[in-house]
């Protein structure tokens, strides 16, 4: 687990505002750069940059520049890598690194959902300047940039704002999939649909939730009436309009039981979706509140799990267990298990060091170390 | 108090209930019934539910309720999407028909050095005039062919013998890719041979063309070569050389085989099988005769029952699911065909299981003569003397006749299933299909009486048989949803 977030100690006096920067390492930027840019300086120096991230604490501070002093825990940024920094208070988050493969950008904490095991829990208040940050952020982001996510809350409450920020991301990253987790609801309304599918992103998905076949379960989950019935219109519409559209199941004790009839429902009423991704379960927000409701080992259902794998790959679908400990799964999903909990959550337990499989093992999360997980996991020899 | 909501807070009705939407049923077995709907979802339900079901008292909180409501069989404020579901179902089964014509079959010449007694139309003679097509007939035909709306086209050239007329086959396949230079369609070929006359001259140009060998084999060589007779009685020996050969120079997927099943093969079903897994093929078609041509002169097809032939197919099938478990991937096509109906909503567009009817719009033959027939059944039947399903002659007649003439138009409208009396109503219909030619060459009716009707007899079987296997072996289920997609 990595750092990114912290507070900065000040070296020079607080001013106010916040702003955000890129980072760099090169101290000799032309000044026109330069000024936009935090410099990350491991001694060296100059007056050009807005601010300046010092890795040890300087010995004299030039004129012209906020001066912060940047703890060992964020001494890994690096080049292109971007931050928000307050000018007042020294708060410090890592927007984007360069290094990663999986940076995403949350752009609301709101939500029409409220589903049981919600990471994000969602909070009623006006957030919108984080869209305005985001689209801030998406013109510093380096242009050879492969992925990039956009998260929540649900990010098509914003409606034809949500839209506006995928046609800026495609002017500023044409190069860059997009990837974006919604609720899909919004594109039952087909108008909705169009304009989204008018970005016309060569590469460009979004990951919808689907719970279950069973509508009144599903709504259940997401803890909102009328969900399925217009997030499976959603998928229909984008599908009708060409657009990429991936399918996430989340795997617990609420939907484990029909996990193998989701899978048919969707092999024979949504096959034409590009992908299928069965989840394991996060022990973060909601889920440690209705950790009862929601927990099964891993273990008890990793039979269930193939059955589920092997019918999708039975209807040639493209299907991927994420967050999954490779000791908890059978040998017969192993094509579509990935590593997939971000470089910067994933851990292992102390006995996982003695496992022969540990490079093909995805870990776990944080969370689940820190809280809840399997009985079960059990070095390889 | 909690803020999260209970899962019956979601699962509150409208006083309204619900809706039933179509679906059909029958009985599966003395303890349940088969409900089907007409995208081929289908559901098992004890029999004293059914009424609960149909009555509108079943609860909504009922494992059944839910898994109905799943598949679309019952309407309820929870699944208003279930419509959209259905409809947009039927419209991927039925895409097939905006294609049209797939598959075109040319009768390249009658004649053969075999002399199968089941066999339906092969001549022994001498005289080429007489029963090998001729160019102009072979362009003419080809005119037709690239009429066809479909984007893929599949050229098969049977006989008799094709390879007797091997020149023609030459021509036609320069011409259909001359002529492909700007149809830009999708073109295959097949030669359906039963490999005797193959040499290395033949396949080179096979492999220049990428033409797929599709030969014939009845099981291992005693039983093979007495279904199939030939001067020297060699003709397993001939096929295994021609296989070898196919595989070597084309390629090892390049060439398949089909069986017939005689009376001799009956008690030898795992033979046959052994055979088709000795020599590396994915999977067999176990065929009944047909009631054409010689088939019936010679009496061949009525030398077992229905009754006897379901022994033999479960048996069978019982057997390749046996050697699947031992992890031997190995199908049989047709329990694979049906299961493409019952498990997707594909349709895998098989003239005998379409409706409407495949005839004619999903294949249709070009004989030697220049006659033009709905399908390879009812040049059989022609060649007994009955030329009902004749279209007409592609020297004689427009695309525009041949397509809309009644000999193709009655037969499609008489047998379409949704309303041909016991079909509409059956509950196997989204798994089945009209089969006009069959009906009209044991009836002389295109839809004949239903409960008399050996297709619906064997069918329906095999429908239920397929059932019956899934619903009490998941493993099996597993195994037929592969073999429904053909992975």
């Amino acid at each position: 687990m990595i750092q990114l977030h912290g507070k900065l100690k000040h070296l020079s006096p607080p001013s106010s505002g916040r702003v955000i920067l890129s980072l760099t390492t090169n101290q000799d930027l032309p000044t026109a750069l330069a000024s936009q840019k935090g410099l990350l300086s491991d001694g060296a120096s100059s007056s050009a940059f807005k601010v300046v991230f010092h890795k040890h604490k300087p010995t004299q501070l030039l004129e012209g520049s906020y001066h912060f002093l940047l703890p060992a825990d964020l001494h890994y940024l690096g080049e292109g890598d971007v931050v928000r920094i307050d000018l007042k208070d020294g708060s410090f988050r890592v927007l984007f690194r360069k290094s990663s493969g999986h940076n995403s950008i949350l752009l609301t904490e709101q939500c029409n959902h409220y589903c049981l095991m919600c990471s994000q829990p969602p909070k009623k208040i006006d957030d919108s300047w984080i869209l305005e940050e985001a689209k801030e952020l998406i013109q510093l982001i380096p242009q050879d940039t492969v992925e990039l996510g956009f998260t929540g809350g649900e990010p098509t409450l914003y409606g034809d704002r949500f839209i506006d920020l995928l046609h800026l991301a495609k002017a500023h990253l044409p190069r860059t999939a997009i990837h974006i987790l919604t609720n899909g609801r919004a594109f039952h309304e087909i108008e909705f649909a169009r304009k989204y599918a008018q970005v016309k992103h060569n590469d460009m998905m979004v990951g919808i939730p689907l719970y279950s076949d069973d509508p009144v379960r599903h709504d259940y989950v997401v803890q909102s009436v009328n969900a399925f019935n217009e997030t499976v219109r959603g998928i229909l519409n984008l599908k009708s309009l060409n657009q990429r559209v991936e399918i996430r199941v989340v795997i617990h004790q609420q939907t484990v039981d029909r996990l193998v009839h989701l899978c048919e429902f969707i092999a024979r009423n949504l096959l034409f979706v590009d992908h299928v991704a069965l989840m394991g379960l996060e022990i973060t927000g909601f889920t440690r509140a209705n950790l009862d409701e929601l927990w099964i080992d891993p273990y008890e259902y990793k039979d269930t799990l193939s059955q589920a794998v092997m019918l999708l790959e039975s209807y040639d679908m493209n299907v991927s267990v994420y967050n999954h400990q490779r000791c908890l799964v059978n040998d017969d999903i192993l094509r579509a298990y990935r590593k997939s909990i971000s470089d910067w959550k994933n851990e292992y337990l102390d006995d996982c060091t003695n496992c022969s499989k540990m490079n093909e093992c995805g870990g776990l999360f944080l969370s689940a170390k820190q809280y809840k997980h399997s009985q079960y996991i059990k070095a390889f020899m | 108090m909690n803020k999260f909501q209970p899962l019956s807070f979601y699962a509150k009705q409208e006083p309204i209930g619900y809706q039933l939407l179509p679906f059909q049923f029958t009985e599966l077995n003395p303890r349940k019934y088969l409900l089907t709907n007409l995208v081929g979802e289908f559901h098992t339900l004890d029999k004293n539910k059914l009424k609960v079901f149909v009555g509108h008292q079943l609860e909504s909180d009922d494992l059944d309720y839910i898994n109905l409501r799943a598949k679309q069989f019952l309407l309820d404020t929870h699944n208003t999407i279930a419509p959209e579901l259905l409809a947009l179902k039927v419209r991927t089964r039925y895409s097939r028909l905006a294609e049209f014509t797939g598959l075109h079959i040319f009768v390249v010449s009658l004649r053969c050095e075999h002399s199968c007694p089941y066999c339906q139309v092969s001549r022994q003679s001498e005289d080429k005039r007489a029963f090998d097509m001729t160019p102009e007939i072979a362009e003419k035909s080809l005119d037709l062919v690239f009429r066809s709306p479909s984007r893929a086209i599949k050229i098969e050239f049977q006989g008799g013998e094709p390879l007797l007329n091997f020149a023609l086959i030459q021509q036609i396949v320069l011409s259909a890719e001359a002529r492909n230079t700007t149809a830009n369609k999708t073109l295959g070929f097949v030669i359906a041979t039963n490999l005797a006359l193959v040499n290395h001259d033949i396949l080179a140009f096979c492999k220049e063309h990428h033409i797929h060998i599709s030969t014939s084999l009845d099981g291992p060589q005693d039983l093979h070569n007495k279904n199939r007779p030939r001067p020297g009685k060699d003709s397993y020996e001939r096929v295994m050389k021609g296989i070898e050969l196919v595989r070597e120079v084309l390629g090892k997927d390049q060439v398949s085989a089909l069986m017939t099943t005689t009376k001799d093969s009956l008690t030898r079903v795992r033979d046959i099988i052994d055979e088709y897994v000795r020599l590396d093929f994915q999977g067999i078609f176990l065929r009944a005769l047909s009631p054409y041509g010689f088939a019936i002169k010679t009496k061949s097809f009525r030398s077992y029952t229905v009754d006897e032939w379901l022994e033999f197919y479960k048996e069978g099938l019982n057997y390749i699911i046996e050697i699947n478990k031992k992890g031997i991937a190995f199908q049989e096509y047709y329990a694979s065909t049906v299961l493409t109906k019952m498990l997707t909503s594909q349709d895998p567009g098989f003239v005998d299981l379409m409706n409407p009817s495949g005839i004619a719009i999903a294949g249709i033959v070009y004989n030697y003569n220049g006659a033009v027939y709905a399908s390879d059944e009812s040049r059989m039947l022609a060649e007994m003397g009955d030329n009902t399903f004749k279209l007409g002659n592609v020297l004689e007649h427009s695309y525009e006749e041949l397509l809309t003439s009644d000999a193709l138009l009655n037969p499609l409208e008489e047998s379409f299933t949704l309303s041909v009396p016991m079909c509409s109503d059956c509950a196997y219909e989204p798994f089945c299909g009209a089969d006009p030619v069959y009906h009209y060459a044991t009836t002389r009716d295109y839809v004949a009486r239903k409960p008399e009707s050996e297709f619906c007899k064997r069918n329906m079987a095999i429908f239920k048989y397929l059932i019956e296997l899934m619903e009490s072996d998941p493993s099996v289920k597993n195994l037929f949803s592969r073999w429904a997609n053909r992975t």
